[in-house]
């Protein structure tokens, strides 16, 4: 397979990498050790989510508020709960962080959670949209592809899915608004208006969802036509095509299914990915999700909403990946059934 | 020796001589023509570009987004000259990615041959350490850091690379896995040869043409992160000529005057999609040398 795929292997490779690293069993024992790990994962993270807030060289609420007065200072400084030693801060911050208690916005005075709510919320829906389109999608021209192998479609969708796994998220997004929403047709909105809800307004969701299906859509496609034309090759399909079947059925019903092994094993990947890549997409269009808020709060220096924006993508990726191993370990029959 | 007619059609049905160097073979492979020609014009623009444009990028000459004319592509939203910025705005772009790419191999290919030969606890423990750095996208660990230190250009390369050294270990890691089972470590380790030189002689030349190819990955993607960046604001910083900051600076004027993003945009894009065939020829060449050592 390594042969057909060329470069979308390495985004798989390493995750082949780590699922060798372990000897995963199954049942709801891996799935405990799993998550606690995740979880031991994510403790660190926070941990250093922590530290690197420490390295706001000089006073951290003077680096907030600027030249306040002294009462000013002191009560951010009490606020931030920098009157106490830095164990005792971040034993406060750890004990807040799993009660749920994210804290209060330096910026706007609100709790960090109702910032964060309804900004996680614009940004699954953008992720959702844009995996559900690009998974489906990948595999369908994946195979078609690999069904004419080395044919005209083969090798233009081959081109093509190496420009887009080249070109950086917003490039693409910003061709596109000069394609679809300004220079050659008006058709569709460049900008999405940040307060409303971006379901009611659909085409607001066209160009930024498009943008990271063209970017992800690529990984998916090399990795289901490689996987089809290795599997049309063996020869229990050599044996379907003597029976006579016809050459859909063949591909549809006998090849499929073990074709789309490594497919299903990445799409959790994919999300991974799609999640780094919403911070950008966001911003070229004004998109009100958690990168958006991120990109605010950081030049604002919103000290707790940057840290638990991170916490929350951090979280994201851990499950996403625990996600991977469990579909990966779900369709290998030889782990499925390995001694935990 | 007879040479053999080896179809491989993974070079598009060129064929393909057993025995050839795999240099020759590569220079012969369209995509790695192509790839090395568009990268190399694009970063004599980025290092020749200043000594022959014909403006001061940061002199204000002219009224903001005038079209193309007087200047030939016009000029940005303080009314400079585009065209010298974007000769003058492509050197950053190129060093920092490089930079971030070389240096995030360098402490990936260390983590990943400390874990994967001297396995025993270290492995355990360094690779623990890279799955926590990893829950962190890149761009997301980035920020983190700028929005706490403020945006310096060498800091930015350090973060990026720090986020690649994950990747490469694990890669280097799996490879090395592979390796060290093979005879002539094995006898080097029976000889009793130090540690240190079986990993940087035996073990380092058998992992090259992968790593190449990671190599040339970590760059596109370096240049992608380090531009991404600057165009959203947290890269290189005004009045510096920089094509990410570019596309930020006259994203308004889209509609009006598209050359002062196109141009940029046209760069960048043409970076990564280069170099991005460089890698995939590479990868190609890797995978068509490994089928042929199986089959013979």
């Amino acid at each position: 397979m390594a042969d057909e795929s060329g470069l979308s292997t390495a985004i798989v490779a390493d995750h082949g990498a780590r699922m060798r690293e372990g000897r995963p069993g199954v049942g709801p024992m891996w799935i405990v050790k799993r998550l606690g790990f995740g979880l031991v994962i994510l403790w660190f993270v926070a941990t250093l989510v922590f530290i690197a807030t420490q390295l706001l060289p000089g006073d951290a609420a003077r680096a907030v508020v600027g030249r306040g007065s002294p009462t000013e200072l002191a009560a951010i400084r009490r606020e931030l709960g920098l009157d106490h030693s830095l164990i005792e801060q971040y034993g406060h911050w750890l004990r807040n962080l799993v009660e749920g208690n994210l804290g209060v916005s330096l910026a706007t005075r609100d709790p960090v959670g109702t910032i964060i709510g309804p900004a996680l919320r614009n940004s699954l829906i953008l992720l959702g949209l844009a995996a559900g389109i690009a998974l489906p999608l990948g595999v369908v021209l994946g195979f078609r592809a690999a069904a004419r192998h080395n044919k005209i479609l083969d090798h233009s969708l081959m081109g093509i899915s190496l420009v887009f796994t080249a070109l950086p998220e917003f490039v693409v997004g910003l061709a596109l608004v000069m394609v679809f929403s300004t220079n050659v047709f008006a058709l569709l909105p460049a900008v999405t208006n940040p307060t409303g809800d971006p379901l009611a307004q659909p085409a607001q969701l066209v160009l930024p969802v498009s943008t990271l299906v063209l970017a992800s859509m690529p990984y998916i496609f090399r990795l289901a036509r490689a996987s089809m034309i290795e599997v049309l090759a063996s020869d229990y399909i050599a044996m379907a095509r003597l029976k006579g079947l016809g050459e859909r059925r063949v591909m549809w019903h006998h090849a499929a299914r073990n074709a789309l092994v490594p497919p299903i094993q990445a799409s959790a990947i994919i999300l991974v990915y799609l999640l780094s890549g919403v911070v950008v997409v966001e911003y070229v269009f004004s998109y009100p999700g958690l990168g958006s808020a991120l990109l605010t709060s950081v030049s604002a220096r919103d000290v707790p909403t940057i840290q638990a924006i991170v916490i929350v993508f951090a979280a994201g990726i851990v499950l996403f990946n625990l996600a991977a191993d469990a579909l990966t370990i779900l369709v290998t029959p030889r782990l499925r059934t390995a001694q935990a | 020796m007879t040479t053999v007619n080896w179809d491989n059609e993974l070079l598009g049905g060129q064929v393909v001589e057993r025995g050839e160097s795999l240099g020759r073979r590569l220079v012969r492979s369209p995509r790695m023509i192509v790839g090395l020609t568009v990268t190399g014009f694009v970063v004599l623009l980025a290092f020749a570009g200043p000594l022959v444009a014909p403006h001061n990028p940061n002199a204000l000459l002219g009224r903001p987004y005038q079209p193309p004319g007087q200047f030939a592509l016009g000029t940005d939203y303080l009314g400079r000259d585009v065209l010298s910025r974007v000769l003058n705005g492509g050197r950053t772009v190129v060093w920092m990615a490089t930079a971030a790419a070389t240096l995030g191999m360098v402490s990936g290919v260390g983590v990943g041959l400390m874990a994967g030969y001297l396995r025993s606890r270290l492995d355990t423990w360094l690779m623990r350490a890279m799955e926590v750095l990893q829950a962190f996208p890149i761009i997301i660990l980035v920020l983190l850091v700028i929005s706490m230190v403020g945006t310096r250009p060498w800091l930015v390369v350090v973060v990026v690379a720090i986020g690649w050294t994950p990747q490469v270990a694990r890669v280097t890691r799996g490879i090395t896995l592979e390796v060290v089972e093979r005879d002539f470590v094995r006898i080097q380790e029976v000889l009793g040869a130090p540690t240190r030189r079986i990993l940087v002689r035996e073990i380092l030349p058998n992992l090259a043409s992968p790593l190449l190819v990671e190599f040339a990955l970590r760059v596109t993607w370096s240049v992608a992160v380090v531009a991404a960046l600057s165009f959203i604001g947290f890269g290189i910083q005004p009045p510096t000529a920089d094509w990410g900051l570019m596309i930020n600076e006259n994203r308004s004027a889209i509609a009006i005057q598209p050359w002062a993003i196109l141009a940029p945009i046209l760069c960048i894009g043409l970076l990564t999609v280069g170099v991005t065939l460089i890698a995939e020829a590479l990868a190609l060449e890797l995978a068509g040398t490994k089928r042929r050592t199986v089959e013979r």
